[in-house]
């Protein structure tokens, strides 16, 4: 299957992104604690530019043992890119939609080959 | 210009362009070819604080004009003159469209930035023609001074006519109407009726006055006797006491939308008004669509049993609300069985109009309707824009107005 060049590894920061074109498609490729994912860059929601928005950690409510609201918090472990469209909110590690896990956007296989990160098209 | 999308991130961004922003829906426009039809878009928004200071400049009380004027200046910390409220459209900045609007460059001209920026996601979308609303004055109906909503209006309507619907034929608008003072309402349509790009008259839901009340008669007959329809558009307010109980943006947004236009469409029916003004017609704006079946199931039921509160009716009030215009957005899209059942019971063939909201952060795509299964091609054409031409009498020709990119 193809194979398109997506970035020199040294110089893919960790937290940054870039956007592949092949053929049609839109691929979304991040860098995230160490690992790389890659996405379709299509929201599924209206179609939107997915991979393009802000990263932001999930929000959670924290409760108190008796139930009560006492603020929130930023979630250490689970980060979401963000549609800039309209805000649906994307797991960068699964692709998963954060407001319905049901639904996710198509997540592409990346290899290394050598100093160059790739991602695989088709 | 730095982005903050967390507690402990930051993103730098340095420009913002609308056609970049919106290029898949450019390309949705051009497989879907949106350029065989004409779309018309019956709810869009530009931010009228923007053009502030050339707005004021139409206010005709000079001690007004110099109390707004000085609460414009960018150190006038909490002196203003329009109202505003707590909202989080842009929820923290995942939006960014919001944050960056400023860094969007457009060609010079006193009154080419509304329209330039208006016009550059309109021929992305492949929108012909739009109907233009204001963004902050939609809470202006709980101003606390009813002479400044006036004022203010006036001033906006006249900048409105004059700097952009006179040179934009693309650009047309349904002009605010101080409802909160019933005899500045009535003038407003004597005097703006007729203006260039005026295709009707709007009322700003979020208010405390009924839309049956007597002083009001006189402005429908008008209306009725220009053929002007007229329309409500639906906001949140959470300074609302009921709204208030609601401590998320998401629920005051769900329902405050819907909130005021349930309780002015249930007054026009109940007291007859389709009765007394037959040929006025009524659209519901930014209401969504599936408050619509609600509203006709309670209403038919509890007629039928209370029918001596509503003597004028000749039919049942589901009948009334399928003579009337409802915009589609905030289209709710997540059951489509339910949004059939939705689109059949309103007759949205010929009662449903696309609109669209852009910019703001819950905008609908022409594709919300386009790829509807259970729509036919006409009645796609019909809502994506056939309605709204016939509707608004609006002269559309052959050729695709959009600039397709």
């Amino acid at each position: 299957m193809p194979e398109v060049f997506v970035e020199k590894i040294k110089d893919f920061a960790e937290g940054d992104r870039r956007i592949v074109f092949h053929d049609g498609s839109e691929i979304g490729v991040f860098h995230w604690q160490g690992e790389f994912y890659a996405y379709e860059n299509l929201c599924v929601h209206q179609g939107g530019p997915c991979c393009e928005g802000v990263i932001m950690h999930k929000v959670e409510d924290v409760l108190g043992p008796d139930k009560i609201w006492l603020g929130q918090k930023f979630s250490a472990d689970e980060a979401h890119f963000v549609c800039p469209w309209h805000g649906y909110e994307y797991d960068i590690k699964t692709g998963e939609c954060a407001g319905n896990r049901s639904l996710r956007l198509k997540s592409y296989q990346l290899v290394r080959r050598g100093a160059d990160l790739y991602v695989v098209t088709g | 210009m730095e982005l903050q999308p967390n507690d402990f991130r930051r993103m730098s961004v340095e420009e913002f362009d609308t056609t970049k922003l919106l290029a898949h829906a450019a390309r949705q426009a051009k497989e879907r070819g949106y350029d065989r039809f004409p779309i018309v878009d019956v709810d869009s928004h530009h931010y009228e604080n923007e053009s502030m200071p050339e707005i004021l400049d139409y206010l005709d009380d000079p001690v007004l004009k110099q109390l707004a004027l000085a609460g414009s200046r960018p150190n006038a910390k909490n002196a203003r003159i329009l109202n505003t409220m707590v909202g989080y459209q842009d929820m923290g900045g995942r939006i960014p469209r919001y944050g960056l609007r400023n860094l969007e460059k457009t060609p010079p001209g006193k009154h080419q930035r509304d329209s330039a920026l208006t016009k550059r996601w309109m021929d992305a979308v492949g929108v012909d023609i739009a109907v233009m609303f204001p963004t902050p004055m939609l809470a202006l109906g709980v101003h606390p001074q009813v002479e400044v909503e006036i004022a203010l209006s006036r001033a906006y309507n006249r900048w409105l006519c004059e700097r952009i619907l006179a040179h934009e034929p693309r650009l047309v608008s349904m002009l605010y109407l101080p409802f909160n003072d019933p005899d500045a309402t009535y003038a407003f349509v004597k005097e703006f009726g007729e203006k260039k790009g005026v295709v009707g008259f709007l009322i700003t839901s979020t208010r405390y006055k009924p839309v049956h009340a007597n002083q009001y008669m006189k402005t429908y007959a008008l209306l009725e006797e220009m053929g002007l329809p007229i329309a409500f558009h639906g906001s949140y307010h959470w300074h609302d006491q009921a709204q208030g109980m609601l401590n998320r943006f998401i629920s005051v947004h769900a329902l405050g939308f819907v909130w005021y236009n349930m309780i002015h469409l249930a007054n026009w029916i109940i007291n007859g008004l389709p009765e007394r003004f037959p040929k006025l017609k009524v659209l519901w704006l930014e209401s969504g669509l599936a408050w619509v079946p609600f509203m006709m199931q309670r209403f038919d039921n509890e007629y039928m049993m209370r029918t001596s509160e509503a003597p004028e009716l000749k039919k049942l009030p589901s009948d009334y609300m399928r003579d009337m215009y409802f915009a589609s957005q905030p289209m709710e899209i997540t059951d489509h069985g339910l949004l059939k059942e939705t689109m059949r019971v309103i007759n949205a063939e010929t009662q449903v109009l696309y609109s669209s909201d852009y910019p703001h952060w819950d905008f609908d795509l022409p594709s919300t309707i386009y790829d509807l299964p259970f729509l036919s091609d006409t009645a796609k054409r019909n809502i994506l824009g056939g309605n709204a031409i016939r509707l608004f009498n609006l002269k559309v020709g052959a050729e695709k107005l959009a600039q397709m990119v």
